[in-house]
């Protein structure tokens, strides 16, 4: 996709908080980010970085005691923060779709499939029942379900978990919405239908001109779906640019060490077949209550020095990829390679 | 389904067979009417005489025979002190029971719900931790002392209600009532909202507990990113998960209000079947305890099954699951 | 928290490290309302255990008793003006406060050692079904099943009607009403526990089968039991004196709470209300500090609601 076309979401400066007990916890801070119309946005970092937080701030989804401290989200070029509770929900499942990691859990167990869908319809469009069903039908059909007609009327429980979250997929879809964030979606499925669904949903987005923002831990799935990858840490972004340039060019040493600590990635530079060693990296995510002050990777972080205890500025060390280090990696496509 | 149906139908005759059983042998096995019902002075033939007239003199099993094959015609033995039929005696007051037990439920029910949903939806708020110490408060108040503090404030001190008794019945199709007059409602206010007090608690307990549970799942969440509207959340995709705990509940607690209206009965000189069994277990009146033990058993079982149909019918999982066995 | 969200959780190298008794003691005081239950509750055992030290007089001893002092409102001096009533007499000049607190001591001492007993009773057989499982299980939890559906006070009032009264009567009646919970919720814990991998490991290691039930599985499906137990204490004082107050449950020779409310029922049509509304508020509040410790127990306690 050009990378010259209005985006279909550009969030700015993104910060969200939590208070509790022991104070105020940042859960998403100063995340700055786009997605163009038919692009897919990785979203990628371990759990409790803060990259569900992000997924839920868009949609407006943040409940008390949670709150969008500061930033823009603007859909369309329309400004999301300060709409009503109204307003939200007349985007979400609109022009906003999620899509939950376990399909087990994200369907109700008592409504009948139908139900699920029609309502979500109805939630924003005046359509009658029938129309509606036929909507739905149609979206069961898009996402590879064999004879929709009989799924309809199916409860949640009569369905495999893949069948499942293809209609959670279905539901997403079905308002044709300009966004779809989809939260892991397929960590809880078998290989196989994670690489057909990863494969329809990309083929699925691409056609409809929808843009997606796929969440995940995992760096293989981003490799072979995202055009673009934002990478997080303790609720910041600490590098972001296209899939190529962050994958092979790692510039924050957080990246390369998730590049490091996954096996196998399939990027052009990594030959299948060839073994790699694995490197954990060493020590644990942060907790966000207790955050270090400066770079929060810095007591893992092999490069560190005492200038990581102050915020680190934002590198570019090519066009459009974007660093937040003091000391980022001067890459060779030899050490890359390694 | 209709083998479900049938499957759960053979196991409460099989309850009920074993509870005949054990009622019979614990109450005619342990104690001696013959001391209460015949004059201390009589002679041995004359005690014999009444032995043999209630059957007391044949060996156990015959008499559980006998016992067996007149239960299932409906006659289980005459009152030792009214000379009635202890059936009869006891399917008399009912009707009176009844009326209580499903006022009482109506009223847990229809309050406990809606509180309870408010306390679940923000536990946090003043009405909701309000309700929830009412709740705990409604727990602990034990039932006996509740209907007399109700009869001290409302009839003795405001003067308000009647302290007791039933008051005007009518007829319909047999069976009496007092929900078709005001003077009977009147009456029935103060044993009813005794009765409900306990149920209501527990509902309203339930049901916060069950929606806050609710809204933790990933269904609620999504139900939301759909863009549905609170009302619709709340009240279909909520609602419907809690209702099947619920209904269960509910069920099975109408079974222990018929149970604990004994005391409400006693309390209200209400003129149920309640008031006749305490009347019957200190008197030793043994034909009419286990005429209403039996028909508090059967109650029981039917009330079971029937909430198991539900819960099939409400729980789309459980259906499949039955119609596999 | 949020209701469509989760803060992520502190990391476990974050986490402080506090040791579990620690950590619940510290739960469990986060509520004041369950503080003060906890503090009521000290007053009314310590109240029932020194009741004879406590109490103005020995209510049943009828020397100490003038039946023209009967019926004395709140605050009345005694007739010979030695006592105050603080609150009043019953019909035979019987200083409400005195008879109070023996009925305090015997309703509490009934609800715990019924409920220790079926809480024993009930533990052994639910431990040994959940992990032996087979047969035993299968017709053990089938009566406990048909038992627990029927109301416990049904149970309680046929097993009083045929074994007549007694303290002793109604303890087997409360225990044989309460039993089949615990075992329901024993076997439930056991089930679960059965399956992890340290009963596992204790099996390799060749230990003995009581040992295992009782040194490894019994202490880790406890946390629900104490919750169940706190509860069924309630219900077994609740139990007691609606059995009492119907007559059925002690004699008069020995006054539980309920027998002194039924004792002032027909008072209080005459306004005289002490006689039955003291002995009321001293079990509702005895219920209500048991309940409200045992709600703040489950909560501390479960493992679900954790990190909300």
């Amino acid at each position: 996709m050009s990378a010259s076309a209005p985006p279909t979401l550009a969030v700015e400066h993104l910060t969200t908080r939590f208070a509790t007990r022991d104070g105020t916890v940042t859960a998403v801070d100063d995340v700055s980010f786009s997605v163009a119309p038919g692009e897919v946005l990785g979203l990628v970092g371990e759990s409790g970085s803060g990259k569900s937080m992000t997924g839920f701030s868009i949609l407006g989804l943040v409940d008390p005691p949670g709150e969008i401290a500061a930033g823009s989200i603007r859909l369309n070029g329309r400004e999301l923060r300060g709409l009503s509770a109204a307003e939200w929900r007349a985007l979400r499942g609109d022009r906003i779709a999620m899509i939950f990691q376990d399909p087990m859990m994200t369907l109700n167990p008592v409504l009948r499939i139908d139900t699920q869908m029609i309502e979500t319809v109805r939630a924003h469009r005046r359509l009658g029942r029938a129309a509606a069903r036929d909507l739905a039908r149609d979206a069961l059909a898009r996402v590879g379900i064999p004879s929709p007609d009989e799924r309809l009327r199916a409860y949640p429980h009569e369905l495999s978990g893949g069948m499942r979250q293809r209609v959670a997929i279905a539901i997403a879809l079905l308002n044709a919405p300009d966004l779809i964030i989809a939260d892991e979606p397929t960590t809880a499925l078998d290989v196989t239908i994670q690489a057909q669904i990863l494969f329809e949903m990309q083929t699925l987005c691409r056609q409809s001109g929808t843009a997606l923002i796929w969440i995940t831990h995992d760096l293989a799935v981003v490799a072979g779906l995202a055009d673009r990858v934002c990478v997080m840490y303790a609720g910041r972004i600490v590098e972001q640019g296209s899939t190529a340039q962050v994958l092979e060019t790692p510039a924050h040493p957080y990246t390369r060490g998730l590049l490091d600590s996954t096996p196998a990635v399939q990027t052009a530079s990594c030959n299948a077949g060839q073994a790699r060693p694995l490197h954990p990296i060493p020590g644990m995510a942060p907790s966000l209550r207790a955050l270090p002050p400066g770079c929060a990777f810095c007591p893992r972080c092999g490069r560190a020095s005492t200038a990581c205890e102050a915020t680190p500025p934002l590198v570019e060390p090519a066009p459009g990829h974007v660093v937040r280090c003091f000391h980022p990696l001067v890459t060779t496509l030899d050490e890359a390679a390694r | 389904m209709p083998l479900f149906i049938l499957r759960r139908g053979l196991q409460a005759l099989n309850v009920l067979f074993v509870m005949s059983l054990l009622v019979f042998a614990g109450v005619y096995a342990i104690g001696n009417p013959l001391d209460l019902l015949v004059d201390p002075n009589a002679t041995q033939e004359d005690m014999a005489r009444a032995a043999a007239s209630l059957g007391l003199d044949q060996p156990l099993w015959v008499q559980y025979g006998r016992f067996l094959a007149r239960a299932l015609q409906g006659d289980l033995g005459d009152s030792f002190l009214h000379g009635a039929p202890a059936l009869g005696l006891i399917v008399e007051r009912l009707p009176a029971t009844l009326e209580l037990a499903v006022v009482a439920m109506l009223v847990a029910v229809l309050l406990g719900i809606p509180l309870g949903l408010w306390a679940g939806l923000r536990p946090d708020s003043l009405p909701g931790k309000t309700i929830m110490a009412g709740s705990i408060l409604g727990f602990s108040l034990p039932t006996f002392w509740v209907g007399l503090m109700l009869i001290m404030v409302f009839a003795v001190q405001l003067g308000w209600l009647p302290a007791g008794g039933r008051g005007p019945t009518t007829d319909v199709l047999g069976v009496s009532t007092s929900l078709l007059t005001m003077e009977g409602w009147r009456h029935l206010l103060l044993p009813a909202a005794n009765l409900a007090l306990f149920k209501l608690s527990l509902i309203i307990r339930l049901t916060r507990s069950g929606t806050r549970e609710a809204l933790l799942q990933d269904y609620v969440k999504f139900a939301r990113a759909k863009g549905l509207s609170n009302v619709r959340v709340v009240g279909v995709h909520v609602l419907k998960n809690i209702l099947i705990p619920i209904v269960t509940v509910v069920g099975l607690e109408f079974g222990s209000l018929i149970a604990f209206s004994v005391v409400t009965e006693s309390i209200f000189a209400w003129p149920g079947m309640g008031k006749l069994l305490l009347d019957s277990i200190t008197q030793l009146d043994r034909p009419v305890v286990v005429a209403y033990l039996l028909l508090v058993v059967t109650l029981y079982v039917v009330i079971n099954l029937t909430v198991d149909l539900l819960y099939a019918a409400l729980d789309p999982r459980v259906r499949l699951a039955g119609a596999r066995q | 928290m949020s209701e469509a969200t989760t803060l992520p959780a502190a990391s476990p190298a974050e986490a402080e490290v506090e040791r579990p008794l620690r950590r619940l003691v510290r739960a469990y005081a986060e509520s004041r309302v369950a503080l003060f239950g906890l503090a009521l509750l000290l007053v009314i055992v310590l109240a029932s255990l020194l009741a004879p030290w406590l109490a103005p007089q020995n209510p049943y001893d009828l020397m100490q008793l003038d039946v023209l002092d009967g019926r004395l409102p709140p605050g009345s001096a005694s007739g010979d003006g030695r006592q105050t009533y603080l609150l009043g007499t019953d019909e035979q000049g019987r200083d409400m406060l005195s008879a109070i607190l023996y009925g305090l001591r015997i309703s509490v001492g009934v609800g715990v050692v019924a409920t220790l007993l079926a809480l024993a009773i009930g533990m052994a057989l639910g431990l040994a079904a959940g992990y032996f499982g087979g047969r035993f299980d299968a017709i053990l939890m089938r009566i406990a099943d048909i038992q627990l559906s029927f109301p416990s006070i049904l149970v309680a009032m046929i097993l009083l009607a045929l074994f007549g009264q007694g303290i002793d009567k109604i303890v087997i009646a409360l225990v044989a009403a309460q039993w089949a919970y615990y075992a329901r919720t024993t076997r439930g814990a056991a089930l679960v526990e059965r399956r992890k991998e340290y009963i596992e490991a204790a099996r390799l290691l060749g230990l003995s089968t009581l040992r295992i039930l009782f040194r490894h599985l019994l202490p880790n499906c406890l946390p629900p039991l104490i919750v169940v137990a706190a509860l069924q204490v309630a219900a077994a004082i609740a139990l007691e004196a609606t059995l009492s107050f119907l007559g059925l449950g002690l004699p008069v020779t020995e006054p539980s709470l309920g027998l002194l409310i039924a004792n002032g029922f027909q008072y209080l049509y005459s306004g005289r209300y002490w006689i039955s509304v003291f002995p009321g508020v001293a079990l509702l509040l005895t219920i209500l500090a048991i309940n409200l410790v045992a709600d703040q127990l489950r909560d501390v306690l479960n493992p679900r609601l954790h990190g909300q």
